[in-house]
């Protein structure tokens, strides 16, 4: 594990891009210079990067000529008032639908409240399918039909005599290598119980990370760099390791081999461990996507900043920029296996040292 | 700070989506393949090892070939041998025999000739005894005058005695 950190971290310090928020940037900056809407020459790149990473009840695509043009998502939020479903393009004007507005409060800033009787802002209870669920639905269905499409070539062929084509043969190494090199071997006798929930976070992780990469519709969304998914992930991880495991793991958290005087030390540390695991897992896969897409949306934006100072400024930096963005995006694919990787390979590890015996030895 | 706290929306949809997908990859898609490359895997170790086996045996075949070739060339070799002996032996055997044989009829040959030479001296003998008792009968019976006479009648008796003997043979 220890081995795998500095890369993670490493990984994090330089990877980044997605040219999603590109065409925003665009609209941003060349809109003072349209005879659109009176807007600050600055460009607002704190909007654009955050507007990207978080989430949204709209897909915003691009605007053209101060025009927005999105896909409204439909809103479904259950207030006071009973419940309430309708199209996001109601809630654009500002004004509010149905009682139902969208903050711009400190609090709740970008989220669907309603107003009490008091005039607080308080949020209904909104199961919403916002950018990140359209984008998860997506990146869901091309997984199951992926997966799906291999397992039939599977069972339509005979593997014993054929070798595998199509998605099959694209699939196949790839499910061969996490599933022989990282969960056979890390978690050893009795992986099997554990490789389809393995294997199915790992081309989860993976297709959505990719999906991240790709600029436009239905590509784009920072669905692993948000908390409340890589949360998700690492509880089911926590979940596993500590509902799967057996009495001597148990023991050595409450009874661990040390001195007696260490023993109150040691029984909190581990106790903490416990959590740690998975919490470093939700934040790792959180904090590498979401510094990527971070990265790649600043260095997008100083193309729309320097292009302010001056023609020659501008150009070179421009230049500057698209390089390093190419880079960037070559980073992130890599980026995108290598956390799909590590988020798997240390499930299958904590797994495994929950189901380690004293017999087969303590590393 | 809000990227930092889950939103129970996203939270909602993501436990029911990631369920879903996990039920119905778990169900039907990781299983089937992963199920189908163990397969695999045992097929092409089974296989290796069966030609592993082949290979020893094939071999050993080759051995064993090697070996009763060897095997066959000695035995030509001696047979060849043996024949050439017995070949030998029975030409040697001949010879013997026909000595022998020749040597049995050469000696048989001399024991008749010499038989037959006995007989004929027997015979001889004793025709010229019977000439002698002739020719003296004769002598003593005739007179004899003069030596001429003597001769004469001696010559006489003579033939008579060849005449008669002759004669008697026949």
């Amino acid at each position: 594990m220890a081995a795998v950190l500095p890369l993670a971290a490493g990984a994090a310090d330089t990877e980044a891009v997605v040219v999603p928020e590109q065409d925003d940037a665009v609209a941003s900056a060349v809109m003072p210079e349209d005879d659109a809407a009176e807007q600050s020459d600055d460009v607002d790149v704190y909007g654009i990067i955050f507007g990207h990473i978080g989430d949204s009840y709209e897909w915003h695509i691009t605007d053209i000529g101060g025009r927005k043009i999105s896909i409204p998502l439909p809103v479904i939020v259950r207030s006071s008032t009973g419940w309430h479903c309708f199209l996001s393009s109601r809630l654009e004007d500002g004004t509010g639908y149905e009682g139902l507005h969208i903050s711009s409060s400190d609090r709740f800033d970008g989220k669907i409240v309603e107003l009490d009787a008091d005039g607080n802002e308080i949020r209904p209870f909104d199961i919403s399918i916002t950018r990140n669920v359209l984008a998860l639905m997506i990146s869901s269905i091309l997984l199951v039909a992926l997966i799906l499409s291999c397992s039939r070539w599977y069972r339509r062929h005979d593997a014993l005599s054929e070798a595998p084509r199509g998605v099959a043969a694209l699939l196949e190494p790839v499910i061969a290598m996490i599933n022989d090199d990282v969960i056979k071997d890390t978690i050893g006798p009795g992986y099997a119980r554990f490789a389809p929930y393995l294997l199915t976070v790992f081309f989860f992780i993976l297709i959505n990370n990719l999906m991240g990469i790709v600029p436009f519709f239905p590509g784009g969304a920072n669905v692993t760099g948000n908390i409340t998914v890589t949360f998700v992930l690492a509880f089911i991880t926590f979940m596993i390791v500590n509902l799967t495991t057996n009495r001597h793991y148990w023991k050595d958290i409450f009874w661990p081999d040390v001195p007696l005087w260490l023993k109150p030390i040691m029984i909190v540390l581990e106790i903490f461990g416990v959590f740690t695991k998975p919490f470093s897992l939700m934040i790792r896969l959180f904090a590498n996507i979401m510094a990527g897409h971070c990265l790649i949306l600043c260095v997008v934006s100083i193309i729309f900043i320097a292009a302010k100072i001056g023609i020659a400024i501008g150009t070179s930096m421009t230049i500057i920029s698209v390089v390093f963005g190419i880079f960037m995006d070559c980073l992130e694919l890599l980026v995108a296996f290598i956390q799909a990787y590590v988020f798997t390979m240390l499930s299958a590890v904590f797994i495994g040292l929950s189901r380690e015996r004293p017999e087969t030895g303590k590393s | 700070m809000s990227l930092l706290l889950p939103d129970s929306g996203l939270l909602f949809w993501m436990v029911l989506i990631f369920a879903i997908v996990f039920f119905v990859l778990a169900k039907f898609g990781f299983p089937v393949i992963t199920g189908m490359l163990e397969k695999r895997r045992e097929y092409i170790d089974n296989s290796l090892r069966l030609a592993k086996e082949a290979d020893e045996k094939i071999g050993h075949l080759m051995e064993e070939q090697a070996r009763m070739i060897a095997q066959a060339r000695e035995e030509q070799a001696r047979i060849l041998k043996e024949a050439a002996q017995a070949r030998d032996n029975i030409v040697r055997q001949a010879q013997e025999k026909a000595q022998d044989e020749a040597r049995k009829i050469l000696e048989e040959a001399k024991v008749r000739i010499e038989a037959e030479k006995e007989s004929a001296l027997r015979e001889i003998r004793s025709q010229v005894a019977l000439l002698s008792v002739n020719v003296a009968e004769k002598v003593i019976r005739k007179d004899l005058s003069s030596d001429k006479a003597q001769m004469e009648l001696v010559y006489k008796m003579l033939d008579e005695v060849s005449a008669s003997g002759q004669a008697d043979k026949n």
